[in-house]
């Protein structure tokens, strides 16, 4: 198995090359600073389990305005830190005094982080065709350390749960899902997101999710087969 | 109780025990809700319980620090944790034992990887029977390793006394109060001390000795640690491979 739960201080290797996130080297060995799950394909890394979001720059977040200021717009992004969202990074050209009017407390943003400096001051943008403020749908929160699971390999969880809930569903690298579409389609994605949320560190997890879609899908046209069970044997049978 | 004629009688301790055992430990991992990382630490007599914070913003403000995490620790103990009710409320006592507790802790956290922020540590003493400050330890370790914090290694803690001319691992109150040593220490798995205090006569021999003891006892709490923290997700990632 190249996967294995580890708590800070484990050893995880012998070459020091190899060592990735979530890993410090002393002696030449390689260690795990916190308690997650170790990954030995081509480097050592270790994903932990639990975390705030430490912005980077480049990463898509979901924001939540918090205060606004002369000329900036101060962001909860979720993480230690502030987000700051200067007047000159709105899309358009706006009057100090008329910020309010595009955006207020409490107003929610998808956001992209421009930069990240060493006193940790976070500058975010709107200057982006992608972003926008966001008007409707809902926000969920997870784990941000857990968000690329919800993507799956090459955006395949993702791509999923867009086409079995007919949702468009965003994910913020600071672990908010901004998910928008028809109410049952949203409360499916919402159910299998905490699902993923729950069980993200153990193997075989989009077929569970898939069946899980199936079953809460099956369920709504009142015909609960019997026989489910049998299918879901199959299914992990076909995973050994 | 009052001084007993012997607390250590052909090798039997009071409650039972040998010298070198120490006490029946229970661990809960995440057990609050609200908390980043918690954890629940029962060590014989002593129940704790640790929660962690963080890293979140720094208030008050000055007490940031621009390169690197700040590490704040509280132990409390609870009114009806003793016998005699005790005051609540911040004591000389308890500032000491946070201040010893927050030194042991910090040189394994890595700090400067969170600049501006802090990181909480709580820990409540519900019952006490000697040894909360270790007990205390043990459990912020596993409660800063379930919030995810980088970290060295965990930190493992147990005190080694002196009873009746004999040294003993883990002390209980009554071992404590008429003992003639007891000294508790903290360290990592690869035996670097974060914290040594001593308060009775050990000759340099008897030092020696309770060292090599403590570290024996914090390798075996070592071992519970990375158990409880592996036990809360590893029975399904097992029960999942078997299949």
């Amino acid at each position: 198995m190249d996967k294995k739960l580890v708590i800070p201080g484990e050893f995880l290797s012998d070459d020091p090359s190899l060592a990735d996130e979530g890993t410090y080297v002393e002696n030449n060995k390689v260690f795990s600073t916190v308690f997650g799950i170790a990954s030995f394909k081509n480097r050592v890394r270790v994903v932990p389990m639990a975390g705030k979001y430490i912005p980077k720059p480049g990463d898509m977040i979901l924001g939540v305005i918090k205060e606004v200021t002369y000329s900036n717009w101060i962001v909860d992004i979720r993480s230690p830190y502030d987000g700051l969202l200067h007047i000159s990074e709105f899309p358009r050209r706006i009057e100090n005094d008329e910020m309010s009017k595009y955006l207020k407390l409490g107003d929610s943003i998808m956001t992209l982080v421009r930069d990240v400096d060493a006193n940790m001051k976070v500058e975010l943008t709107l200057n982006d065709q992608r972003l926008r403020p966001i008007k409707e749908g809902r926000i969920i929160e997870v784990t941000p350390s857990k968000v690329p699971r919800f993507i799956g390999r090459s955006g395949s969880m993702i791509a999923l749960l867009k086409n079995e809930t007919k949702c468009n569903i965003f994910i913020g690298q600071n672990g908010r899902i901004w998910i928008t579409g028809k109410d049952n389609g949203m409360d499916l994605a919402i159910k299998s997101i905490l699902k993923i949320e729950r069980e993200s560190h153990i193997s075989g997890l989009t077929d569970r999710i898939t069946n899980f879609i199936k079953e809460a899908k099956g369920e709504k046209i009142k015909v609960k087969k019997p026989e489910s069970e049998g299918i879901l044997d199959e299914l992990l049978g076909d995973e050994k | 109780m009052s001084k007993p004629e012997k607390l250590i009688e052909n090798g039997i301790r009071l409650d039972g025990r040998k010298p070198d055992e120490l006490r029946p430990i229970k661990i809960e991992v995440g057990v609050l809700n609200r908390a980043d990382g918690s954890c629940y630490f029962e060590f014989g007599g002593n129940k704790v319980i640790a929660a962690v914070y963080g890293p979140r913003e720094v208030h008050p403000r000055h007490q940031q620090r621009s390169n690197s995490a700040v590490v704040r620790y509280r132990y409390n103990m609870a009114s009806f944790s003793v016998e005699d009710r005790k005051r609540p409320g911040p004591d000389r006592r308890s500032i000491e034992v946070s201040k010893v507790s927050r030194e042991a802790l910090e040189p394994v956290i890595f700090q400067e990887y969170f600049p501006r922020s802090a990181i909480d540590i709580f820990v409540e003493v519900l019952q006490a029977d000697a040894g909360t400050r270790t007990a205390g330890i043990n459990a912020a370790s596993i409660a800063l390793a379930d919030a995810g914090i980088p970290m060295k290694s965990l930190v493992s803690a147990c005190a080694v006394g002196k009873i009746d001319d004999t040294l003993v691992l883990d002390l209980n109150k009554d071992e404590d109060n008429y003992g003639q040593a007891d000294m508790p220490i903290a360290m990592t798995p690869d035996g670097n001390i974060t914290l040594i205090q001593m308060d009775g006569h050990l000759t340099k021999d008897e030092f020696k000795e309770a060292l090599e003891m403590a570290k024996t006892g914090c390798i075996a709490i070592h071992e519970m640690q990375k158990a409880a923290l592996t036990e809360k997700y590893s029975a399904q990632m097992e029960g999942e491979n078997n299949e």
